[in-house]
């Protein structure tokens, strides 16, 4: 069977990371990745990002996916299984990993330490004919549009003004594509209010306390109906208005993708400013076992800058746990930390900061 | 339809091959995922669910929700999303399970 340092599942802006970071201090990588192409999310996003500068803040995420995938190229001692899915953790450290559109390749890795960065999936909405075709993810409008240039739709009807529906919104308009209005169930927009003023000088409405009630269509979406909702989130009767769309678009919000660290016998916890289940870990990015680190999204549902950091961080540590030497660990793991509290140091994150404070092992630490 | 400005972006799509639907003939791009090409091509039902035969369209790009599930060279339940189209492809819309025949 195939032996190696660290399997690190999932090749988004966390595990592109820890990859990168581990490898450069000499350990085996084995990178796997079910998509296309290496890169996660990053590899649609056209929009610059914010953050810090380290974390290549002002690049487009685009730009970044393909310089993480260059330095990934430079180390020999970085394989990557692409096209593959990792389907379970077994207790003599075995990974099982599926490759092929068809899965008709199975192969077994041990490793003595893994980094799960899984990300997340999209979180989907209740409302009357959700399954019609017509109705997407946010992330595969992103995906249709800005990996292959195909026009998702004519007319857009975006749900949810948190950061995605909002750049997601913009980026349809910028290929050209009409967005009829944004609704959003709170009281006030979740995003960079910069990005909602973009988008409303270009005349977009943005709704909030409103919510998408139902759609029509016989093998598609034609129409759709929303309505303004109370504090209970109940939809208020003759507030209804109609909209003559013909795509849905969801950005109600992600939740970790976990089933590997669950799988695995991870300490587990529900914790909603995460968005779902996620592993405890202590602040090194360790799980509740002793060779599983988690990053990224998995760790908690952020954004890229901070889901590369914990890769890093992740890296870094698994890394040095194995022996693997790293001059100045203990001023580049704190350096690390430091910048992390620093991209969480906005209103935005505050959510996010409550989150993992329930999350943090902190038994054992110096 | 297909993005034809873009201020940011520069598709540079591979070579314009054939593949069928259902026996009808369609164009699209050599290494682009066949649900995109037809997404392209007009086409929004991929699918019908299994109890009901509810329409199944493109939603999550990403090889996770089985909605865009079809019968690919023969073979039931390609994930169309994820796929890559090649030319000559014989696509037809799943309908239910699946089958060989």
């Amino acid at each position: 069977m195939k032996k190696t340092d660290i399997a690190i599942i999932g090749g988004g802006p966390a595990g592109l990371s820890a990859a990168i970071y581990a490898a450069s201090l000499g350990a085996k990588i084995t990178l796997i990745d079910d998509g296309l192409e290496l890169g996660g999310q990053l590899i649609k996003q056209t929009h610059k990002f914010f953050g810090s500068e380290k974390q290549f803040a002002g690049i487009r995420g685009i730009d970044i996916a393909k310089k993480m995938i260059q330095d990934i190229k430079k180390y020999d001692n970085i394989e990557v299984i692409a096209n593959a899915t990792a389907t379970g953790y077994y207790e003599d450290e075995v990974i099982t990993i599926v490759q092929g559109v068809n899965g008709d390749i199975l192969k077994k890795l041990k490793a003595d330490r893994i980094i799960v960065a899984t990300g997340a999936t999209e979180n989907m909405l209740p409302f009357i004919n959700n399954d019609l075709p017509g109705v997407y993810g946010a992330g595969a409008v992103q995906t249709l549009m800005n990996l292959y240039g195909v026009v998702p739709g004519n007319n857009i009807l975006m749900v949810g003004a948190g950061n995605i529906g909002l750049i997601v919104s913009y980026q349809l308009l910028q290929a050209g594509i009409q967005v009829a209005a944004i609704v959003e169930a709170l009281p006030k927009i979740g995003g960079y209010l910069v990005h909602a003023s973009k988008i409303r000088r270009l005349g977009v409405p943005i709704y909030t306390s409103h919510s998408l009630k139902e759609v029509y269509g016989t093998d598609c979406v034609e129409k759709a109906v929303i309505s303004e909702i109370n504090n209970n989130f109940e939809f208020i009767p003759g507030t209804e208005k109609e909209l003559q769309v013909d795509t849905i678009c969801l950005a109600i919000g992600l939740s970790p993708f976990s089933d590997l660290l669950w799988q695995a016998g991870c300490q587990m916890k529900y914790i909603p400013e995460l968005g779902g289940y996620v592993a405890l870990r202590d602040d090194n990015m360790k799980s509740s076992l002793k060779n599983i680190y988690i990053a990224g999204d998995v760790a908690g549902i952020e954004e890229a800058s901070s889901a590369m950091l914990e890769g890093q961080i992740a890296g870094l540590n698994a890394a040095t746990s194995l022996g693997y030497k790293c001059d100045n660990f203990i001023k580049l793991n704190k350096s690390l930390k430091a910048e992390l509290k620093e991209l969480r140091a906005n209103p935005l994150s505050e959510k996010v900061k409550i989150g993992i404070e329930k999350a943090l092992i902190k038994e054992g630490r110096d | 339809m297909r993005i034809k400005e873009h201020p940011i972006l520069e598709f540079n799509p591979g070579k314009k091959i054939k593949f069928t639907l259902d026996g009808k003939e369609y164009e699209g791009y050599e290494g682009e995922p066949i649900a995109s090409a037809l997404v392209a091509a007009g086409i929004k039902v991929l699918s019908r669910s299994i109890k009901y035969q509810r329409p199944r369209g493109f939603f999550c790009a990403i090889g996770k929700c089985s909605a865009c599930l079809m019968k690919v060279n023969g073979i039931p339940n390609i994930r169309t999303c994820v796929t890559k189209l090649e030319e000559g492809m014989r696509v037809e819309t799943q309908k239910g399970k699946g089958d060989f025949n």
